[in-house]
């Protein structure tokens, strides 16, 4: 590629490098079936996390049938190919979270085979089994165990076939580094080896012995990221990085504003252009060409008008999510009581907490490839629903399922923003017009106006206290951020909880441990000030409201490593918080300080410490702790989404701002490793102590109880 | 359009290109060089960070015309197979998560590193103004310091 004009790329859609050669047949863009799939594989021993038992395979249809009727039950499979290698098949995604890691690790664990060894096939619609998506930390509790238990039984198999070959009882055996080891005899058969010529499915067996978590050698241990090396070297390709041959850029006219419908359009311009098709339907009007700028500059030249319809704006959107609220519904009971009981106490607080729209700002805007090709499409595209996305497209093209296949290449990043498949629908439907490849990558703006935010809230919260500070009653009003995180923790008297539903003004879905940001924000601040109302120390108040075990455990921890009641230098304060969402703990303590002359506040330090169960990875679970601790900074200080009149005021990264190196404080993570319980997942729970904890501090530090996020976008204002 | 000539990761590169379109997507989509991203358009992110001679630059804000007849190196460009001393560093600690920043990060300390051999953490945070929205600073922070004592 010495000397280039204009090109498109043959052969440069790659696959993760130890893709084994047969899948690659099965990855080039025809849409493979379920069905046929089998096939495809080479020889060896498959299992198939299945309920109902499928024996036999590939070349007697029932199998296969029967595999597909029971698609629904299917979670996953794991094949031990001739050579020996493994590719475990699952409809789980990889943005970063590093489950390409940790799942293969707790398969080497169960399959005692090299981790070198094993291949994860994740999110392809055509090759992997139905899965939901990957959200809610849902992998590690759900696919963790699952694939641990396809693999224990696969071992087993092997186990057995081993011992009659060798004619030994099978318990004279043990699987090792891939290998049946005879103890006596010293004789070892590789798995490969066991299955030569054969193609054998095995049924899971849900009674196998799993290793135990103080038994683990490779889980529980820091494996470094699989194909960390390609994300060095520029070398992985995302999906905005794929090219096919013959493809084409589209780019889509957008709105000016939500609600804003097109009163009129020119497109003469851009259809004049050399090498650009416009595509235009009633409702949709995009633009190719064979590069991204002809394609903005075609865009560009496309002259429409829009009407648009009164939208709300930022400065009202607390009234409206009010104002449009449906009833949570339930008995009015105990919200009497708990009014009665608030009416009644001498020490009661009242607080409205706001929580504003904030993005998620995945560093890889959304993008997709789409292909068609007999009818049947291809698309490649980040999404943490892959067969979601496979339904919105059949749906939107009223094919099959089946006629559709959706793959997700390792993805630049999502925290709960890509549950949605708009830029694989819009290269479909251009790639369908134009009879070529589309690529879709939005812009930045694009992500920002069109893709969703997580939801802005109002609660309200009453709590009061009895006369020996226990807490008498708590009436809890979430205005549509949502109900993650909002039971209380606490020991209560009355209590009163309820998640009003509204109508929101600008989209809004998914993201990072979801409401339990605002919810557990909220809880967390009235928890202090009542703390502080008694002139109690807010952990020991914490702490003396507290049952539960881990609870207590992680805020000790943290507590601890903080050196909480230590002394403050002066205008400094500490604040404490914690958190249970999603079967895991945090707890994480802030240090902040205000400059009485500048009126500049610094958060100067954080201390977390986390349980989420048994550790399947040390390193990349810190990681994930640190990086949802990070994300809620910016939650916490200044993210905030800015509207007017339905449009977006600062959809850019020099108005929106985001976390820098400079904003990032000493930080400190205690990760409790608890063996004996099984593993959570841990990408959101960390999320919530932050903003909280930093809250709790400001008020330490200036007595000044801010009851909104983000906290300071433009610095600490002293009254 | 007009053919420009370039000099990408030491090899001469004709192109035939609008000359106002961003060095990053001659890079990308008409070079092929994929490993430089885009992340917001407006030099902001730093996710298209690539050298011009031994300056860190943000090449999704650069028109093509004015880095013609220049050096340019990319991620691609350090090293085919991640042997360069700030790539291996990055691998040593196992900095990526979901990766899409690294490349520009590496740009951004290669350089960093070329002009200061031993940034301390205000110089790093200083000169590294890139974004990681998965939260890998700490990490970054430490392979940098790792790559400099390796130096």
């Amino acid at each position: 590629m010495d000397k280039l004009t204009m090109t498109t790329m043959e052969n440069s859609i790659r696959y993760p490098e130890e893709t084994p050669d047969r899948l690659r047949i099965a990855t080039s863009s025809k849409v493979v079936t379920r069905r046929n799939f089998f096939r495809l594989l080479g020889g060896g021993i498959a299992v198939a996390l299945s309920q109902s038992c499928v024996y036999g395979w590939s070349d007697a249809p029932p199998v296969s049938e029967q595999l597909a009727a029971d698609e629904n039950t299917i979670a996953a499979w794991i094949h031990i190919h001739e050579d020996g290698s493994v590719s475990v098949f699952t409809g789980k995604v990889e943005v970063g979270q590093n489950i390409r890691t940790s799942l293969a690790q707790v398969v080497a664990e169960e399959l005692a085979v090299p981790i070198q060894h094993i291949a994860l096939i994740m999110g392809d619609t055509s090759l992997t089994p139905y899965d939901a998506g990957t959200f809610g930390s849902r992998t590690t509790p759900y696919m963790g165990p699952q694939l641990r238990k396809a693999a224990a039984s696969l071992r087993e198999a092997l186990l057995e076939k081993a011992a009659k070959a060798l004619k030994v009882p099978a318990t004279a055996l043990r699987a090792e580094a891939g290998k049946i080891v005879d103890g006596s005899s010293g004789k070892t058969l590789a798995y490969g080896t066991l299955t030569r010529g054969e193609k054998l499915l095995i049924p899971i067996n849900e009674a196998v012995t799993l290793t135990a978590a103080e038994q683990w050698t490779v889980a529980g241990t820091s494996i470094p990221k699989i194909n960390g090396r390609d994300f060095v070297t520029g070398k992985h390709q995302y999906t905005s990085d794929m090219v096919l041959p013959d493809m084409v850029y589209g780019k889509i006219l957008r709105p000016p504003a939500y609600g804003a419908t097109l009163a009129a359009v020119d497109v003469t311009k851009a259809k004049a252009m050399p090498h650009v098709t416009v595509v235009q339907t009633a409702d949709f009007i995009g633009v190719t060409a064979p590069d991204p700028q002809t394609a903005a500059n075609a865009l560009a030249r496309i002259a429409a008008q829009w009407n648009t319809t009164p939208q709300p704006s930022k400065a009202e959107l607390f009234a409206y999510l009010k104002d449009n609220a449906r009833h949570g519904g339930g008995d009015e009971d105990d919200r009497q009581e708990a009014r009665r009981l608030f009416e009644a106490s001498t020490h009661r607080l009242e607080h409205r907490v706001e929580v504003q729209y904030i993005a998620h700002v995945p560093l890889e805007p959304r993008a997709a490839i789409a292909e068609w090709n007999d009818g049947q499409l291809t698309v490649w595209t980040g999404t943490q629903r892959p067969f979601g996305v496979q339904e919105e497209l059949a749906g939107a093209f009223s094919l099959a399922k089946e006629q559709v296949r959706v793959i997700m290449p390792d993805t630049g990043s999502a925290y709960g923003g890509k549950h949605s498949g708009e830029a694989a629908l819009e290269a479909a439907r251009l790639a369908k017009v134009v009879g070529k490849p589309v690529k879709i990558v939005w812009t930045r703006e694009e992500e920002f106006k069109w893709a969703y935010f997580r939801p802005a809230g109002l609660i309200e919260v009453a709590a009061a206290l009895k006369d020996d500070g226990t807490i008498a009653s708590w009436e809890f009003h979430n205005y549509n951020s949502g109900n993650a995180g909002i039971d209380l923790p606490y020991e209560a008297g009355v209590k009163h909880i309820r998640y009003h539903p509204s109508r929101t003004p600008l989209r809004q879905g998914s993201y990072r441990a979801l409401a339990a940001t605002a919810n557990v924000f909220a809880i967390e601040c009235m928890v202090d000030d009542l703390a502080r109302l008694l002139q109690r120390d807010p952990l020991e108040f914490r702490l003396s409201q507290l049952t539960d075990v881990r609870m207590r455990g992680v805020l000790t921890a943290a507590a601890d490593r903080f050196g909480w009641g230590g002394k403050k230098a002066p205008g400094h304060g500490f604040g404490i918080a914690c958190g249970f969402v999603k079967n895991s703990y945090i707890a994480t303590c802030a240090e902040v300080a205000y400059g009485q002359a500048n009126g500049q506040l610094e958060v100067v330090r954080l201390v977390a410490a986390y349980d989420c169960g048994a550790i399947v990875n040390p390193k990349h679970l810190e990681n994930q702790v640190l990086g949802a601790i990070l994300q809620g900074l910016g939650g916490a200080l200044f993210e905030a989404i800015d509207f007017k009149d339905g449009r977006i005021l600062n959809p850019t990264l020099s108005t929106y701002r985001v976390p820098r190196f400079a904003d990032i404080p000493p930080l400190d993570i205690v990760l409790i490793d608890q063996k004996d319980i099984p593993s959570a997942g841990a990408g959101e729970t960390p999320i919530v102590g932050t903003a909280p904890a930093i809250r709790n501090a400001i008020a330490d530090a200036t007595g000044v109880r801010l009851h909104q996020l983000p906290l300071i976008p433009q610095g600490l204002k002293m009254n | 359009m007009a053919t420009i000539q370039l000099t990408v990761n030491r090899k001469a590169y004709e192109v035939d290109v609008d000359p106002q379109m961003p060095l990053l997507w001659v890079l990308r989509d008409v070079i092929g060089l994929t490993g430089t991203k885009f992340g917001c358009g407006i030099a902001q992110c730093g996710a298209c960070t690539v050298h011009i001679d031994d300056a860190a630059v943000r090449s999704c804000a650069i028109p093509v015309e004015s880095a013609a007849n220049q050096s340019i190196t990319t991620i691609e460009g350090l090293s085919a197979d991640g042997s360069h001393p700030v790539q291996r560093a990055w691998e040593q600690i196992d900095v990526p998560q979901c990766g899409y920043c690294q490349a520009g990060q590496i740009m951004t300390a290669v350089a960093l590193l070329k002009k200061n051999p031993n940034p301390t953490d205000e110089a790093i945070n200083e000169s590294m103004t890139n974004i990681c929205r998965c939260g890998t600073y700490n990490r970054i922070k430490k392979a940098i310091k790792l790559a400099a004592e390796g130096a």
